[in-house]
């Protein structure tokens, strides 16, 4: 999976190209964005910002989604953004081909908790608000203790989605399982249907109400969080989209994370940035997935907690306190 | 109502012309707007709005007012909810399964039983929406409704039978308006104007009464499987889910013959109230009571059963998600709630009303308030217990999220359905005839004939 800022500077200089003639013309900014708008016309757009220019009558080249070079009078070139249509419609339909797998190595986890800390600052949440959390996990005194960094596991056969009344919360073709905060009523029935405690409730108002004013809700992010409705873990879906490991899996000191594509057979370390055969990393290591006996089929596997380079501390567990 | 053909002979003698007087003029005697009324009505208006204060609050704040958190994310909301569909059941219970296999006693208070089925179902459907966090997006709900979802299910049945006990209040009552609207003279205009539409020209025509009975009778029917519907959704919502205490496959009847418990001791209450408040001790007598303590004694056995089976079966396997859920209500934190409830509100009650002393009015009284309150607290056993300890374990949350514990803004949001279902109650009761005139005036005049005869 290739990161973000590689991708944008091979952007940046084909369009450069097709901008000779107005090269004076200050390049700021350029973003590929799939349009898969519901009229189905609009695919993928070439925008830029420009420094504002006094003189009218100017023109300038762009490139279309289908690869025409036009020009157009200078003052009309708007900054795309996708609006909530847009973001509504292509966050329900997913990444087309695409199956997403996460891998978590249990071997590997010391409860550096970076995974949460990054999530929490992508998605706004107080430090207590959690889409994921790393558990101590025992089954009795004679079993080891490990630590378990706990996602929403991203059911196939996903129990909250069955619940929901008003299809707030649905599956997408890529695997991911979302929840549109513009819909969901609040029931918290997907809550008492999940057996992996995923889901988390805005009882308040979100932390950061006033800094997301004015800001286009993304469903693939849930920001701007909403009061009142539920969230949880997105896989990083507006991470996916442009094609970036999600945040915690990039997020950990420790390599427990890997993430990617099922179609492809091949999962990247969140750590190390290697590229492994998905089903070799099961299959060498005796992969399991949680409480798979309750037929919900996670798209999450896990590594067990065995040969481990570090001893098991437990540390002290953070006293919370509600806040505002 | 009487389901077969109406004898016209009983219908037209003079014996019954003067029977309807005199019990008309008994039954009417509570239908007035009086001062005692308007005080009532007012007290409980006062204390609404402070209750709906309440709620205004949480509509600001949002559910963080209430004890509610991501452990326990329904809490007495949701237990009130089961306990308001669980109550309203009994509508059913008396009018349709007992009416129909021929008792006939029940005529007095199947009435009664229609009354307390119309007011917990309607408001029913209010506290569902004091749970939501988005109230405002309730027509989400018939925009996007997505058949799958078992509460689709249950806001289709409790609205249809709300509609049908509504109609089971109101049909069988027609005759009555239409007996009442001449006798009714010195009471307000509206009252006069409103009996005089709704008894829809009735004039006590034996074809009009065939019409009414064939209606009453197919709505009968049809509720009984209405019935075991809203509470058996009802209790879909919970056993639809994977969590141990709640992933029971007898979820479905252990509600609906602890509904049956509930209802039948709320029916039981109101009688006695009509009764001493009403002065109708003429009507419903000692013998009502008598018969009625019975099929509270017979659902208790029933609900008995169940829970026997609810408790023992897991209880003997343990299994290990059941284990930590039962040991909490067996000897844990519950422990105390959950033996109260089920010795004061169900086996002590059982046993005592083997005694037909405990079966007169006053004793059978005390026996259903205590029923009544812990059918309330077992809703709240059902809901809030298992969501304490599910599959994985609760760390890193702040320590007040491990025991939920309703907040006063939540109490009183509940105190404010408790009181809507009164008010509704009281006018239902004070506006309109709380019992059936003209089927008891035909009963008693068919007694008293058959007595003659056999003389
Ligand atoms: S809380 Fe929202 S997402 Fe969850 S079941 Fe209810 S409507 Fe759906």
């Amino acid at each position: 999976m290739s990161e973000k800022k590689n991708k944008k500077s091979s952007e940046d200089s084909k369009i450069d190209e097709a901008l000779e003639s107005s090269r004076r013309d200050f390049l700021k900014k350029v973003g590929i964005v799939g349009a898969a708008s519901v009229t189905g016309a609009a695919a993928v757009y070439s925008g830029y910002r420009y420094e504002k220019s006094k003189s009218t009558g100017d023109t300038i080249k762009v490139l279309t989604e289908d690869n025409r070079l036009v020009e157009i009078p200078k003052d009309q070139v708007k900054d795309y953004k996708p609006g909530l249509k847009v973001l509504q419609t292509r966050g329900r339909e997913g990444i087309n081909g695409k199956r997403w797998v996460m891998v978590i190595d249990l071997s590997r986890c010391r409860n550096a908790r970076k995974c949460v800390n990054a999530c929490q600052g992508a998605h706004y949440l107080r430090p207590y608000e959690y889409h994921i959390n790393t558990l101590v996990m025992q089954e009795s005194v004679n079993t080891p203790a490990y630590y378990m960094p706990k996602t929403c596991q991203h059911c196939d056969n996903p129990p909250c989605v069955s619940v929901c009344p008003v299809d707030a919360t649905f599956k997408r073709q890529d695997g991911i399982v979302l929840i549109d905060n513009e819909r969901c009523i609040g029931c918290r029935f997907c809550m008492a249907a999940c057996p992996y405690s995923a889901r988390m409730f805005h009882w308040q108002e979100p932390l950061s109400k006033e800094a997301d004013k004015g800001k286009e809700y993304n469903i693939e992010l849930n920001v701007p969080q909403k009061k009142g409705t539920i969230s949880k873990c997105l896989f990083s879906a507006d991470r996916l989209r442009e094609d970036v490991l999600p945040y915690c899996v990039s997020a950990c000191p420790n390599g427990v994370f890997y993430f990617g594509d099922e179609n492809e057979n091949a999962v990247t370390n969140g750590t190390t940035k290697e590229t492994v055969s998905l089903s070799e990393l099961l299959e060498k290591n005796g992969a399991y997935r949680l409480m798979a006996e309750l037929g919900t089929k996670p798209r999450v596997y896990y590594l067990p907690p065995k040969n481990r380079l570090f001893k098991f501390e437990k540390g002290a567990e953070t006293d919370y306190k509600e806040t505002t | 109502m009487k389901p077969d053909k109406m004898e016209e002979s009983i219908i037209t003698s003079e014996r019954y012309i003067k029977k309807i007087d005199s019990v008309s003029s008994d039954i009417l005697r509570n239908v007035r707007i009086n001062r005692g009324f308007i005080l009532w009505m007012g007290f409980l208006s006062v204390a609404l709005a402070a209750t709906l204060f309440a709620y205004t609050i949480q509509l600001k704040e949002g559910l963080i007012v209430t004890g509610l958190r991501d452990v326990t994310s329904w809490g007495i909301y949701i237990a009130n909810f089961v306990f308001f569909v669980a109550t309203s059941l009994v509508g059913m219970l008396i009018s349709s399964v007992l009416g129909l296999s021929g008792a006939k006693w029940i005529k007095p208070i199947a009435r009664i039983a229609e009354i307390i089925a119309v007011a917990f179902a309607a408001v029913a459907g209010l506290v569902i929406i004091s749970d939501m966090g988005r109230p405002d997006r309730l027509p989400n709900v018939f925009l996007f409704g997505r058949v799958q979802s078992p509460i689709l299910w249950d806001v289709t049945v409790v609205t249809t039978y709300f509609f049908v006990s509504l109609l089971l209040w109101f049909l069988p009552m027609i005759p009555d308006l239409a007996i009442s609207r001449s006798r009714i003279s010195d009471r307000p205009k509206f009252l006069i104007k409103a009996y005089e539409i709704l008894s829809f020209n009735w004039i006590d025509h034996k074809k009009q009464y065939e019409i009414l009975n064939q209606a009453v009778r197919v709505l009968l029917i049809l509720i009984i499987p209405l019935a075991f519907a809203i509470h058996t959704v009802t209790s879909w919502l919970f056993a639809v889910t994977p969590r141990g205490g709640w992933d029971s496959s007898i979820f479905g009847p252990y509600f609906i013959s602890g509904a049956f418990v509930s209802g039948t001791s709320a029916v039981i209450i109101a009688m006695y109230f009509f009764r001493v408040n009403y002065k109708l001790q003429k009507y419903l007598t000692e013998d009502h009571f008598e018969k009625i303590a019975r099929v509270l004694v017979l659902v208790s056995i029933i609900y008995i059963y169940f829970n026997i089976n609810e408790f023992l079966v897991p209880g003997y396997k343990l299994k290990s998600i059941d284990a930590v859920h039962l040991k909490e209500l067996f000897s844990g934190h519950y422990a105390p709630l959950f033996w109260s409830v089920q010795l004061l509100g169900l086996v002590i009650p059982v046993i005592l009303l083997l005694f037909r002393r405990m079966r007169k009015p006053f004793p059978l009284l005390i026996i259903s308030g205590f029923v009544l309150m812990a059918s309330w607290l077992k809703r709240f056993i059902i809901v809030v217990p298992p969501q304490a300890h599910p599959f994985l374990p609760v760390q890193n949350v702040p320590a007040e999220w491990l025991v939920y514990k309703p907040t006063l803004i939540e109490s009183a949001v509940t105190t404010a359905s408790l009181i809507l279902v009164i008010m509704i109650i009281t006018i239902l009761s004070k506006l309109f005839p709380v019992l059936p005139i003209q089927e008891i005036a035909e009963e008693e005049t068919r007694a008293e004939a058959e007595q003659l005869n056999s003389n």
